[in-house]
């Protein structure tokens, strides 16, 4: 793991670390060498741990006061709201929370898009990466559940029924996830369980993710391989610790705001209605951040493709790093991925827009062909640009261009023409 | 940092969108100035006891509020009435209490700790007394109807004889703040409905927004308190930021590098 020998100082510090080597980890992590050209982009890494972090340490908070059962379930949050001390204040940066973890997700999945940190020899990061996205919709689709207001029911009715499109067994597979003949207390309890043990699958595979990232260590926005420790490296404490601290403060600030002065913004007025299996919402839609892949599930007019789509739309990414052909990381050197880039951009920015609206005449139009489009960006566009794509040379060195004092990617440009 | 003003131009937007999409769905509602919005909103302390006054004359004849307790109308950041009057406001309600050392069931005057007491046994007895139509509970009614306080404000004020080609039938009357507008709520408020103790004429729209107020606290009562630790805690923040951002600065100047 570490790139050079480590001795404790004190005595009992090396006896210590014969035995079990934390001051060595310790000491890798602190000297950790950096890319230092590493932009703003870079610290959404740093944010998510610290947003997992208040999930958990809110959450096992609430779990004190929440009560698992359909009958209580909605009195004991109002509970927590009105009569634990700040509980108003834990489940509000809770609920928030959950938006703020996958608003810092989608710019850290957004950023490896760009910067194309999923290719070789980073694809084992990537795929557990896409693990942990997937194990975070889990979490919060359950999460959402628990209030057992209106939403919660409903959003867990229409989920929990798309695996009744599996062939033969789908409906007695329905049966057993609800533990009855309808969603009820048995469902409520068993996603209270589970729900409660995702956050710590999440942070054994987030270990995992750091491990698997210091390996080869950082991708940098120039996309390049450099040599560690080197003059295109700094260690990680100080300086990546307090570009990540501020940057982390700065998320912080958008995040109070959300808590302080809009806390029900990101969420649905309906689920302050108590869960009633006989009235239906007039339109059920899941939260923000799940929009897109709920739009792809109805644009396809058979249910079990539809089911088949969504799931595909997500498992496409984990595939990525082979669909992507080509042999230069950064988007700054690829002039026509970084427009298709963009336009995928717009292209989920629009999926989750007419996610939201009802499924019909133009919405649902649109929703088709950006579902289209989707597929088609990774299935055909991507590998295609590989072989076609003319790239801009890549520089040799990181160190150059920074201490040039200008952009990379205009030196690089400045350095290509120099070459002719 | 350039870069860095991309990305929270970007989260701006991001909440910018989500505060628009909310706003696509909305009719256009009756505006009033609330005093409890902005950065250091507060409740009206008089609106609130006014609005007590309309709900409990008015609203709770149908109306429960299961979440509230007698003794959150002496707390601070409410309706703030002295432990006296709410006391007193407690002990004016009958409380079903027991089974007592015999076994039997009895009922006594309310006490700071009861819950307010609710107009029917159970959602089935609501519905038969209502025409089928469940009153809803109002304690964090607010919070479960997408228009929020201006939805309710208009709504108490939108009652209006249905335009030509519309049939109601009996016991549903027509409000244009209504989803589908119908509603089988009749019209509750007209002007002087209630004799203001502090002398405030009750016109419709003052009852109207005087009992919205309260259902607003009703619904975050530590709205108060929530508006002030927020402002403490984004001062602090930003406070920090600035010095961890000159930090930065000196610690990134070592190696000759933007940052």
């Amino acid at each position: 793991m570490s790139d050079h020998e480590y001795t404790p100082k004190s005595k009992f510090g090396k006896w210590f670390n014969d035995r079990l080597p934390l001051l060595t980890l310790a000491n890798h992590l602190t000297d950790y060498p950096t890319p230092k050209n590493l932009n703003y982009w870079w610290t959404f890494g740093g944010i998510l741990t610290f947003c997992l972090i208040t999930q958990i340490v809110t959450g096992l908070v609430l779990a004190m006061h929440y009560i698992a059962h359909a009958d209580m379930a909605f009195d004991s949050v109002e509970h927590i709201m009105r009569d634990v001390n700040y509980g108003w204040l834990i489940r509000y940066i809770h609920a928030n929370g959950a938006s703020m973890f996958f608003l810092a997700v989608y710019i850290h999945i957004f950023r490896s898009l760009f910067y194309g940190s999923y290719k070789a020899p980073r694809e084992i990061i990537w795929i557990i990466g896409i693990i942990i996205y997937l194990l975070m919709m889990a979490a919060a689709f359950l999460g959402y559940v628990l209030p057992w207001g209106q939403m919660s029911f409903w959003g867990a009715t229409v989920i929990t029924n798309l695996f009744s499109a599996i062939p033969l067994v789908g409906e007695g597979i329905v049966t057993w996830l609800w533990g009855g003949y309808s969603v009820d207390n048995p469902t409520l309890t068993r996603f209270f369980t589970l729900h409660y043990l995702i956050p710590f699958l999440i942070l054994g595979l987030v270990v995992l993710h750091i491990w698997a990232l210091h390996v080869p260590g950082n991708n940098n926005p120039v996309g390049i391989d450099i040599k560690k420790p080197s003059k295109d490296t700094v260690p990680f404490h100080p300086y990546i610790v307090i570009k990540d601290g501020f940057a982390l403060l700065m998320f912080m600030i958008v995040f109070a705001f959300f808590v302080f002065y809009t806390p029900n913004i990101l969420g649905h007025a309906d689920n302050y209605i108590e869960a009633n299996p006989l009235v239906t919402p007039a339109h059920i839609v899941p939260e923000w951040y799940l929009l897109p892949f709920y739009a792809i599930l109805r644009s396809v007019p058979d249910k079990l493709l539809g089911v088949v789509a969504m799931l595909s739309a997500i498992l496409i990414l984990a595939a990525l790093p082979w669909l992507d052909t080509s042999k230069i990381r950064s988007a700054v050197f690829r002039p026509l991925y970084r427009q298709f880039y963009w336009i995928l951009v717009a292209d989920v920015l629009i999926l989750g827009y007419v996610g939201a609206m009802p499924a019909e005449g133009l919405y649902l139009l649109v929703a088709r062909v950006a579902t289209a489009y989707y597929f088609l960006h990774f299935l055909v566009i991507l590998p295609v640009l590989g072989w076609k794509e003319k790239t801009l040379p890549i520089p040799l060195s990181i160190t150059e261009p920074i201490l040039g004092g200008s952009p990379n990617l205009a030196t690089a440009k400045n350095k290509e023409s120099l070459n002719k | 940092m350039k870069n860095f003003f991309k990305i929270f131009s970007f989260i701006i937007l991001f909440s910018g969108l989500s505060l628009s999409t909310q706003a696509a769905e909305k009719v256009e509602y009756l505006k009033t100035d609330w005093s409890f919005k902005g950065l250091f909103g507060k409740f009206d302390r008089a609106a609130l006891q006014r609005g007590y006054q309309v709900y409990t004359e008015v609203c709770s004849s149908c109306h429960s509020m299961k979440y509230l307790s007698y003794r959150n109308l002496a707390e601070k950041g409410g309706p703030e009435f002295s432990i006296e009057q709410a006391k007193a406001i407690a002990a004016s309600f009958e409380v079903k209490d027991g089974p007592n050392s015999d076994g039997d069931m009895f009922t006594r005057p309310g006490r700071l700790s009861d819950k307010f007491v609710m107009p029917y046994d159970n959602v089935q007895a609501a519905q038969a007394a209502n025409g089928g139509a469940y009153p809803p509970d109002m304690s964090v009614l607010v919070k479960a109807r997408g228009g929020g306080v201006d939805y309710i404000y208009s709504l108490l004020q939108g009652y209006e004889d249905p335009p030509a080609g519309v049939t109601l039938d009996e016991g549903v009357y027509y409000n244009k703040y209504m989803y589908g507008n119908k509603i089988k709520m009749a019209n509750q408020l007209s002007d002087g409905l209630v004799e203001y103790s502090d002398g405030t004429r009750a016109s419709v729209e003052q009852m109207s927004k005087d009992v919205t107020t309260f259902l607003m606290w009703s619904a975050e009562p530590h709205l108060e308190s929530r508006h002030r630790m927020g402002f403490k805690a984004i001062v602090y923040l930003i406070i920090l930021t600035i010095l961890v951002y000159f930090s930065m600065k000196r610690i990134w100047s070592r190696i000759e590098t933007e940052v």
